[in-house]
């Protein structure tokens, strides 16, 4: 599970975001209008990222083969790269709303999945399930502390795309 | 400019993303796969397949031959020496409560096992004497081969992983049959008494 979820998902996205300068000029900035501060493509890249993080959708992509075809599709094109285009334009505010939602994401479902007596997924072990509640857990307390640091004692000024 | 604009393709994406959320929880009500089958079965009850059983006394069944009655179905595999054992005592104690109606033929405990290269009629039946069977309106069964346990694992949406210590792990339920054959209701494995009402109620109507 553990391995499904923070490896390969992720994994997945920052394919997508290694693919976003494949994307030409032109096609980035037809986008550019509608995307002000990154705000449409981090929406967009934030809904589907939910939809992948459903114990349905886990146990689909692993039974249903047109589930999984969209899970490898839809990760790199819908959250990688709208990511990778929206992040540059994206200010302080939106990339600091975003972070600390992420992270607090991070911490509501590694503390759900450490807790729960009930598996979430027919597909995993309870085990499963608890070490990647607790692996979630740390990365929230990594994201956090990095983002101290990077606050404290990193640029206070993010150089912007328009 | 660019301000209205992302704006409406913001909301634009929220509606869809919204939509698509809708849809993949059936209406927010099911985020977990276990939810969705019980929701699957009791808005969409299904007629249970003719694919033939061997009961542990060695006869061959189906469930069409068992129409007539409620029929309350669990899956199991007789090696089980963890939590899972607990369900055969607990059917068996089901089977006590419902003796009136076992006796009256209104209703039969089925346990299907899902591992039948190793459960045969023999483990089958050592399975039921250890839980406490009472002889009448339990029957033990096994499909008799691999596309059949699909088949069946298909309809009543049986997960069954292994577990790494030889054993596995199944998302254990009781499953309601109605008189007519179709396949209504998924119920706690561990409370019974939900199993129970729906035969109890089903019979005052």
């Amino acid at each position: 599970m553990a391995l499904q979820m923070l490896v390969q998902i992720p994994l997945l996205a920052l394919a997508g975001w290694w693919l976003a300068p494949l994307l030409t000029r032109r096609i980035v900035d037809t986008f550019s209008t509608w995307n002000r501060s990154g705000i449409s493509g981090i929406l967009l890249a934030s809904l589907v990222a939910v939809v992948w993080m459903l114990p349905r959708a886990l146990d689909a992509a692993l039974e249903t083969s047109w589930v999984a075809l969209a899970k490898f599709t839809s990760v790199p094109l819908l959250v990688g790269m709208p990511l990778a285009i929206s992040w540059p334009r994206a200010g302080f505010v939106v990339r600091g709303v975003w972070l600390v939602e992420a992270i607090a994401m991070a911490f509501r479902l590694g503390w759900l999945y450490t807790v729960s007596p009930a598996r979430l997924c027919s597909n995993y072990l309870l085990g499963d399930q608890r070490q990647t509640g607790k692996v979630m857990l740390a990365i929230g307390v990594a994201a956090c502390l990095l983002l101290a640091w990077k606050l404290v004692w990193g640029h206070s000024r993010i150089e912007r795309v328009r | 400019m660019s301000v209205l604009r992302t704006l409406l393709a913001s909301l634009l994406i929220l509606a869809a993303g919204i939509a698509v959320l809708a849809a993949t929880t059936d209406g927010f009500r099911a985020f977990t796969s276990e939810t969705a089958r019980r929701i699957d079965v009791r808005e969409h009850p299904r007629v249970l397949p003719p694919v033939p059983l061997q009961t542990a006394q060695g006869r061959i069944i189906d469930f069409p031959a068992l129409r007539g009655r409620w029929l309350l179905v669990d899956f199991i595999y007789t090696r089980c020496m963890t939590f899972c054992s607990v369900q055969g005592t607990e059917f068996g104690q089901l089977q006590r409560r419902l003796a009136g109606p076992i006796e009256a033929g209104r209703v039969v405990l089925v346990s299907v096992s899902f591992d039948p290269s190793r459960d045969g009629v023999a483990q089958l039946a050592a399975y039921q004497q250890r839980s406490g069977d009472r002889g009448t309106g339990w029957l033990a069964v096994r499909p008799t081969n691999p596309s059949d346990l699909d088949t069946l694992m298909r309809v009543f949406g049986v997960t069954a992983i292994r577990d790494g210590l030889g054993g596995y792990v199944h998302n254990a339920a009781i499953a309601v049959v109605d008189p007519h054959g179709r396949l209504v209701a998924i119920t706690d494995w561990d409370a019974p008494r939900e199993a129970e009402h729906y035969v109890l109620r089903g019979q005052v109507q």
